[in-house]
């Protein structure tokens, strides 16, 4: 499965990464390690900063925790139907962030900064596919 | 280095500006900036010309803007760094004249916002972000904003009143200010009762999409002098950059860390300390964004900017006026006008030329 059926809407089909998407539908979260540095990277980078090494995929559990988030009532044009939803910024138990939105099973007024979260894979319509973040 | 000054300052109203284009909005700004410095528009080497390109139809945009302005055949070329455009064209149009490379450059900043049909602006909106990570989930700009505002309200108990009592002061000085978008007072209520756009920024914490201009002239100091008796000198600058990627930011969602580093480099230039800091113009795109910056400045302690609001210490009888000429919040804020135009405001608080919103 390309990148380019990464979402709802994505922008970019062209990228080193398409294994990422093969896993994700395998319902696996992979992010990137060096093999130099040892770094590990979401989203995943074929290129380390360390400008060094080359990468590995790991998989990562998906456990992480609630940054911070908002609730959009004013969207983009191709989700003007979903409002209001939440997006949200958390960090894996591995380190790295990911920004994501919400599952529609967590209630709006009940997000609250610091809440255990769960990345996991989700099927859209249009044999698309994404992550989104659930209770754990 | 040459020292540089700016010696011509030039804005067009903001606001919903469809009688006119891009290029005759920006000779407005042009020539009330070319007739504040006193000099021959042949005087000019050199235009800087300012836009965050995305929202302009017309490719190139520096092609048309500086053959309208009569400036062929001098070099012009256009500065994008979306709302920091014509900041960074400053920088640049500096570093033109400190090396001595030219004498007198114009730094023209402009947008047209409105002229884009409204699935344009949401079809611009959706790529706000990094296209790859994050607007396949559908972010927007305010989106972005409110969650560093709920990162502050959580790490510093900032509320929702203080993000509103930015909004009030910044339409109080809008209404003084005949150039403004919005030239009407509001209430902390008002801005509360607005209608949410990205939790919990609400309309009136927001900026508006605006068309407008802001024009100023920069030279060496051996012009300067022969062309003005007020020359305004910068005494530092600085720029900075921040990761695109809000998961590239940390962990700390409550500081722009772009600022942090743009003002030190300003500070240390100019020699001195925030403290000495008599009136500013800062990027208040959204209430939450000047909470911020108050403390990214330096002009007051982390997690204090809410504190600085709340006893109106940013009004002009306070400890820091900042923003008074409306700000982003009431002014009105066409993209890349908006760096030229606030230093056109501290241009004129320096010459003392700031009428109502003189600060002493």
């Amino acid at each position: 499965m390309s990148f380019g059926k990464f979402g709802k809407v994505s922008y970019v089909a062209e990228t080193k990464l398409q294994d990422f998407m093969k896993c994700l539908e395998q319902g696996k979260i992979m992010g990137s390690k060096c093999k130099n540095c040892n770094r590990v990277y979401f989203p995943p980078r074929i290129d380390c900063d360390c400008m060094m090494g080359e990468p590995e995929w790991i998989e990562l559990k998906g456990d992480c925790k609630l940054v911070t988030f908002t609730v959009v009532h004013f969207a983009p044009a191709s989700f003007k139907g979903d409002v209001p939803y939440a997006l949200g910024v958390a960090q894996f138990e591995e380190g790295p962030m990911v920004f994501a939105s919400f599952s529609k099973e967590i209630r709006l007024e009940d997000i609250m900064i610091g809440m255990q979260l769960r990345l996991v894979p989700l099927k859209l319509e249009g044999d698309k596919i994404v992550y989104e973040l659930r209770k754990p | 280095m040459k020292k540089v000054a700016i010696v011509g300052v030039g804005q067009t109203k903001f606001g919903k500006r469809s009688d006119a284009s891009i290029r005759e909005i920006a000779f407005e700004a042009f020539k009330e900036a070319v007739e504040d410095a006193g000099i021959m528009r042949g005087e000019i080497e050199a235009s800087v010309i300012c836009s965050a390109t995305h929202y302009d139809k017309q490719r190139t945009p520096a092609g048309v803007v500086a053959e309208y302005l009569g400036l062929n055949p001098q070099p012009t070329f256009n500065v994008e760094a979306v709302c920091a455009s014509s900041g960074v064209g400053v920088r640049n149009a500096w570093a033109l004249i400190s090396s001595g490379l030219h004498d007198i450059v114009a730094v023209v900043g402009f947008q047209k916002m409105t002229e884009l049909r409204s699935d344009e602006v949401q079809e611009v909106m959706g790529r706000s972000g990094d296209v790859m990570w994050e607007s396949p989930f559908g972010p927007t700009m305010p989106a972005y904003f409110a969650m560093y505002a709920n990162a502050h309200m959580h790490k510093y108990g900032t509320k929702e009143e203080q993000l509103a009592k930015v909004a009030v002061k910044n339409h109080f000085y809008g209404a003084k200010n005949p150039k403004a978008m919005f030239q009407k007072e509001i209430a902390v209520g008002d801005v509360l009762k607005s209608r949410p756009i990205a939790s919990p920024l609400k309309q009136f914490d927001c900026c508006a999409n605006s068309d407008g201009a802001a024009c100023l002239i920069l030279a060496s100091e051996e012009k300067a002098r022969k062309i003005t008796d007020t020359p305004v000198w910068i005494a530092g600058l600085g720029l900075g950059s921040s990761p695109m990627t809000l998961t590239g930011r940390g962990t700390d969602l409550t500081s722009f860390g772009c600022a942090v580093e743009a003002s030190r480099q300003a500070y240390k230039m100019a020699g001195i300390t925030p403290i000495d800091i008599d009136v500013a113009e800062v990027h208040d795109c959204f209430t939450i964004t000047e909470i911020i910056n108050y403390e990214d400045l330096g002009f007051c302690q982390r997690g204090q900017g809410s504190k600085l609001i709340e006893e109106g210490q940013t009004y002009i009888d306070g400890k820091i006026p900042v923003n008074v000429d409306g700000g982003l919040l009431a002014k009105g804020h066409p993209v890349g006008a908006t760096g030229a135009s606030q230093i056109r405001t501290l241009v004129q608080q320096l010459r003392g030329e700031a009428g109502e919103t003189q600060v002493l």
